[in-house]
């Protein structure tokens, strides 16, 4: 009889485990990819500057200091949204802040920066190349790195006061101890 | 959605179905009105109008057809991370038309198909091949199918074999003897 009662146990006991794995799949949230490039030191390139005579940005720039590495478009309208939060962290002055201009046109980004206010110790203008070396499948994409160079953190999205003020600053100040 | 892409414009990159007009159908008399031909007709057309849209841009091919060959291989591969269920070669995305580039451009340098998928699987990790590849965490997906089937099969040679036990179970001497009686008793 236990067999028996086996048999018509087990196929619940599956089914309800399965519902379970459906379940908590449902909460996950599918937008936001982890990053192999966490723990691993960041790519080496080095972008021109938005504007002749600026300073563009390149790997050596991440050394000595932990950074904050930004991407961002005018295109893009999340970019937008953040930029407040991206001018709390610069006015904070913990952390320089690099912007990676992704696939934009020079003149726009000027524009955009001039209207929203520019948060980037240095810009480089990137034509998608550098971005794919970041692993940057859509922007805004907001990277952390340490002394060492090595990125430590990826924010995918929107980034509000918030994040940072309860993980980009608090990672600062862990990763300069 | 939080991030995007530019939005870019919508080609139709429909292949055309090869053959598909010119045919050689021959007499339409004999062949188009037979409905059984008829069927295989819309069958077959449906069939190729349902060919992948190859989202490949003239003026990112590499001359050399080997190469090019090559790199298409590659990017069927390689899933496009912003549409998520189309390869690298299939999507319009402006982050797969930057991806076909660079496969074409590390092909054209002298890398193998594998050093160009290790290249991008080191920047976007397991997600950006659309094969999974099998280790200890996608061991159940590839082994599922397998052992579902295992499952199932013991599940039926168990069925089977219960069932042939109970037919099988001679009659005790007792039951013989009680079978009798009752025969006897309705045939008399």
């Amino acid at each position: 009889m236990t067999a028996r009662r086996l048999a018509y146990l087990l196929p619940t006991g599956l089914f309800l485990l399965l519902l379970a794995g459906f379940l908590l799949g449902l909460g996950r949230n599918r937008e936001v990819l982890p990053s192999p490039l966490i723990d691993k030191p960041a790519p080496n390139f080095a972008l021109p500057p938005l504007h002749d005579g600026q300073s563009g940005f390149s790997s050596a720039d991440l050394k000595g200091h932990a950074s904050v590495v930004n991407t961002f478009a005018s295109w893009c309208a999340p970019c937008r949204e953040e930029n407040p939060a991206l001018m709390a962290l610069a006015r904070a002055k913990r952390v320089p802040v690099y912007g990676i201009d992704y696939k934009d046109n020079p003149k726009t980004a000027a524009a955009w920066l001039a209207e929203l206010g520019n948060p980037y110790t240095r810009i480089g203008a990137d034509d998608g190349r550098v971005g794919i070396e970041w692993g940057v499948y859509g922007v805004p994409e907001t990277f952390v790195t340490d002394p060492e160079g090595r990125i430590r953190y990826k924010h995918v999205g929107v980034l509000t006061e918030a994040d940072v003020e309860r993980t980009i600053l608090p990672l600062v100040t862990r990763l300069e101890q | 959605m939080t991030r995007d892409l530019p939005a870019d414009r919508r080609r139709t990159a429909g292949m055309p179905a090869p053959g598909f007009r010119r045919g050689g159908l021959g007499r339409r008399s004999e062949m188009l009105f037979h409905p059984l031909a008829l069927c295989a007709f819309v069958g077959l057309a449906l069939l190729l109008s349902m060919a992948p849209a190859h989202a490949v841009r003239p003026d990112e091919m590499l001359a050399n057809p080997a190469l090019e060959a090559r790199a298409e291989q590659v990017g069927h591969e390689l899933r496009c991370l912003v549409c998520r269920d189309q390869s690298v070669e299939d999507s319009e995305a402006d982050l797969a038309h930057d991806m076909r580039v660079l496969v074409r451009r590390r092909i054209a340098a002298g890398d193998s198909n594998a050093e160009v998928i290790a290249y991008l699987r080191s920047r976007y990790g397991d997600f950006v091949l659309l094969n999974p590849p099998f280790e200890i965490a996608t061991a159940l997906l590839w082994g599922g199918p397998v052992l579902i089937l295992l499952l199932g099969g013991l599940a039926i040679a168990h069925f089977y074999r219960a069932r042939r036990n109970d037919s099988a179970a001679p009659l005790s001497d007792a039951e013989q003897h009680r079978l009798a009686a009752l025969l006897n008793r309705e045939h008399p």
